[in-house]
């Protein structure tokens, strides 16, 4: 594309016509003009910012600066995979701890979310093509429901009313289900917590040989298929190496996991009763509500995306397959999905980092995800602009990595035209 | 073989006089044809083993989701209109829904559902948080104002609908803006020296470039000198507006709440941000480098942060980037933050409309001799905009659900409002914040299910033009 599209071009001819002041006509001259001044006006528009800052900090009396990140804050934080993860044990905790637990509780929701949601989401999406009317009707009110109510609204509802619905036990009771290994009550969802025994590396190194049997294996299978036409079951092969491979070998080293269950104490001081702290797999409710919340309502628009992508595949495509005397199973899995997958992914990528941005919402319930810790960090400090540069920072580098890995898959599946 | 194209009549395969018309076949009418189609054909195949599990499994399925669904309705049904408190004769407050033994009125034993009473005594508070009772007229009047005026521009039989869209960006904003804060502002003395000054000297030198007044320099900048001073000329009279005594009552913008700010946010957000948009996708796809950078990086920006932090960049930073003293409105604060974030998302919708109009209508009229700036106002904007009003109003339900978060950094939005109301002790009852929440969830789902449908019914006729 030149710049003759949207400026008139003006050719030697045309300008040695015009008199000298034609140089104001001339696109050239013009748009540089233009771009000058532009960047002029921005550049001013931000000195005016910087300058105003500087000058109001010193009116206030504001210090500036990323000091305060090794300073130890005045507040704790509650017990999650991120302070789980950070094992500060032996120092004074900083700012930069409190930050980066919250950057851990965050990755951690948004991975169960993105997770969750593209699972329910395929699933309804599908029943929401289905000639079954229960199905279809299901799906339907699911989706308008989700869709058109607010994601705080869903987070408060989860959190506020369905987990403290009266039939929740309280701190001093619970219920339990799966053969009594998980319980649940107004304080989270407890599940036993895996204690690896000497021994049990043997079972990750076999993981590990797991995955990479399986490269090797589909890179051999296909060359096979290419060479003789002959077909191996790689997703059966895949899981024989990567589930039966490891649990083989977890067997045979004899079993070296132990599970530590929750330890839940029934008499006693009334106040001691309960499940006692630091025990077991604790889910804290603001993680579920989150968790839930983020999921269900991302899900409501996945599903809506996978239901357009499989629309968008042409029927001629599946009435082909049939032809060719393809099982239906094979016709979804090799022939509609692929094609259907090429429309699905570029809005399933903002879906996820949907999911990513939206997580900022726990500010709203306490859960300690990124931007809770930033905002609470902010009221303890009032170090305002450089706490919420670091937010913004953080989040624009969460979507630029995720889309540059989805263009990424994205090019991959293109469809290569002649 | 006769080589004649008219076979003879006599020969005997030959029909002479029409088949019978026979009827449907008996399985696909009926209650039972209907329930084949809708249900037994994707549970009845038992032919070989994997269609028989196949049936099985959506047998099942089809009667979990039944009895899920149909129960959760009826759950919500009971809480709603069975067991909902609808009559409280007394006057009480929380006492009306509770039972004797939480010490209310209700009998002990029975179910409490939606505490109706609540939303009852609070509903005003629901629409327009804390607005002064003798002053409610004015909100109902935007309202109304508001809804006929939608009418007017949206519903495709009326007459005139380009003078409603005018009047609904242009005149209904100040209207607006007098009658919710009642105007009678001040400026300070050196605005009023200025800006007609500057709008007065725009306007002529634009003026006098379309006249061929001033020679070609005052002619080159002629569009650039008319569009600025027009601006301005509209941000005069909304100042003239803003500051004129109009014999209201003031009425700050703390005082507003509920549906009130979540709709003023919404629509303040949505049509700034739809200029600004248009702007910013012009400018993505400009073919200058500075202004195509620059456009990118703020869209992308703006997109690649969640609205919390916008909304709290705005109300803790914006203060600090103004000149020391200025002091910021509240509500201001939020609505820049708003506008900003949502001209980044409309900059994409409207960059869509612009890329599905075929290169030919740019081309053609430039042959025609029209500049950069006729071209798009006359002939790219009116078909890329009309494209692209379904994604127009799909941003504008993600932005009005979004408002909610407003309620974050302390405003009274609806939920914000709502939310408020539970911890007013004369109310305290177990029912009580399923039944705001219930409340919010309803507002909110009927104004976003109208939209959707409108953007839908608008998405069909649109392919409906375009498909010859």
């Amino acid at each position: 594309m030149t710049a003759s599209a949207e400026t008139p071009s003006s050719g030697p001819t045309r300008a040695a016509s015009r008199p000298a002041g034609s140089l104001l006509y001339d696109p050239k001259v013009r748009s540089i003009f233009f771009q000058v001044a532009l960047l002029v006006a921005v550049i001013a528009f931000f000195a005016w910012i910087v300058q105003n800052t500087t000058a109001n900090l010193r009116a206030r009396n504001i210090s500036s600066g990323f000091d305060f990140l090794g300073n130890t804050p005045g507040f704790q934080t509650v017990t999650t995979l991120g302070t789980y993860l950070m094992d500060v044990s032996g120092r004074a905790i900083t700012y930069l701890d409190v930050l980066k637990v919250g950057l851990i509780n965050t990755l951690l929701v948004a991975v169960l979310g993105v997770v969750t949601a593209t699972v329910v989401g395929f699933v309804i999406g599908v029943f929401r093509l289905s000639s079954n009317s229960v199905l279809y009707g299901f799906s339907t009110i699911y989706v308008e429901l989700l869709r058109n109510t607010p994601l705080l609204l869903q987070i408060f509802f989860w959190y506020f009313a369905a987990l403290r619905a009266p039939w929740v036990p309280d701190a001093r009771g619970r219920v339990s289900f799966f053969w009594d290994s998980f319980h649940f009550n107004i304080t989270g969802l407890y599940g036993p917590y895996p204690l690896p025994q000497p021994g049990f590396d043997a079972t990750l190194w076999a993981v590990a040989l797991g995955v990479a049997l399986t490269v090797v294996m589909r890179w051999w299978a296909r060359r096979r298929q290419d060479a003789t036409g002959k077909q191996f079951p790689i997703f059966w092969g895949a899981v024989g190496l990567i589930v039966g491979l490891p649990l083989l070998v977890f067997l045979l080293t004899g079993s070296p996991l132990r599970w530590e269950a929750a330890n839940f104490v029934e008499d006693g001081p009334v106040l001691r009763r309960g499940f006692q702290k630091g025990s077991g797999m604790l889910l804290i409710p603001e993680l579920i509500a989150l968790w839930l919340a983020l999921s269900l309502y991302t899900a409501a628009f996945i599903a809506e995306i996978v239901r357009a992508g499989i629309l968008a595949v042409n029927k001629g495509q599946t009435e082909a397959a049939h032809a060719l005397g393809i099982s239906q199973g094979k016709n979804l899995r090799l022939v509609v999905i692929p094609q259907a997958l090429r429309v699905i992914i570029p809005p399933l990528t903002s879906q996820y980092l949907n999911i990513t941005k939206n997580s900022s919402l726990a500010v709203a319930i306490a859960y300690p995800d990124f931007f809770s810790q930033v905002q609470i960090s902010l009221n303890q400090t009032g170090r305002a602009i450089e706490l919420i540069v670091i937010a913004m920072l953080v989040y624009l580098t969460f979507s630029l990595i995720t889309s540059a890995f989805m263009n990424y898959v994205n090019s991959r599946m293109k469809l290569v035209e002649r | 073989m006769t080589s004649s194209p008219h076979a003879p009549r006599s020969v005997a395969y030959v029909r002479t006089e029409d088949a019978p018309i026979l009827p449907p076949p008996a399985n696909t009418t009926g209650l039972y044809g209907w329930a084949r189609r809708n249900f037994l054909d994707s549970m009845t195949d038992f032919s070989d083993v994997g269609s028989s599990v196949r049936s099985i499994l959506m047998i099942l399925l089809t009667v979990f989701l039944l009895w899920f669904g149909v129960s959760q309705i009826w759950g919500l049904i009971r809480f709603v209109l069975v067991d909902g408190v609808w009559s409280n004769p007394t006057g009480a407050r929380r006492e009306a829904c509770l039972t004797e033994a939480q010490g209310g009125l209700l009998p002990n034993g029975s179910p409490v559902g939606a505490c109706w009473p609540y939303v009852a005594a609070n509903a005003k508070l629901f629409i327009y948080g804390r607005y002064p009772a003798a002053e409610l007229w004015r909100p109902n009047l935007v309202f109304l104002l508001l809804g006929l005026g939608l009418v007017w521009t949206l519903w495709s039989r009326m007459p005139y609908r380009k003078l409603g869209a005018a009047l609904m960006l242009v005149v209904f904003p100040m209207v607006a803006f007098v009658l919710l804060t009642g105007a009678g502002l001040s400026a300070p003395k050196t605005f009023w020296y200025v800006w007609p000054l500057a709008t007065a000297v725009l306007l002529g030198l634009g003026w006098m470039g379309r006249r061929g007044i001033g020679g070609e320099a005052v002619a080159a900048f002629s569009g650039a000198f008319w569009g600025i001073g027009l601006f301005l000329a509209y941000i005069l009279v909304f100042a003239l507006a803003a500051t004129t005594d109009w014999g209201l009552t003031q009425v700050t913008t703390r005082d507003w709440g509920g549906l009130l700010v979540t709709l003023v946010v919404a629509l303040t957000g949505i049509t700034a941000s739809l200029p600004l948009g248009i702007l910013l996708a012009l400018g993505r796809r400009s073919t200058l480098p500075a202004v195509k950078i620059l456009s990118v990086a703020f869209i992308e920006f703006w997109r690649g942060v969640p609205l919390i932090t916008v909304l709290f960049m705005s109300s803790v930073m914006l203060p600090l980037f103004l000149p020391p003293g200025t002091s910021f409105n509240d509500l201001l604060r939020a609505l820049i933050g708003v506008t900003l974030f949502a001209s980044a998302y409309m900059a994409e919708v409207v960059r869509g409309g612009l890329q599905a109009i075929p290169k030919g209508q740019t081309e053609g009229a430039q042959s025609l001799g029209l500049s950069f700036w006729e071209t798009t106002r006359l002939i790219v904007l009116p078909q890329a905009l009309t494209l692209v009003i379904p994604g127009i109003v799909n941003t504008f339900i993600g932005l009005f659900k979004d408002t909610t978060l407003v309620s974050i950094i302390g405003m009274f939005d609806l939920l914000g409002q709502v939310s408020s109301t539970f911890a007013d002790s004369s109310w305290a009852t177990p029912v009580t914040r399923p039944t705001g929440y219930l409340v919010v969830a309803a507002i909110f789902f009927v104004f976003c299910f109208l939209m959707s449908r409108y953007s839908m019914s608008m998405e069909k006729k649109l392919r409906r033009g375009h498909a010859r």
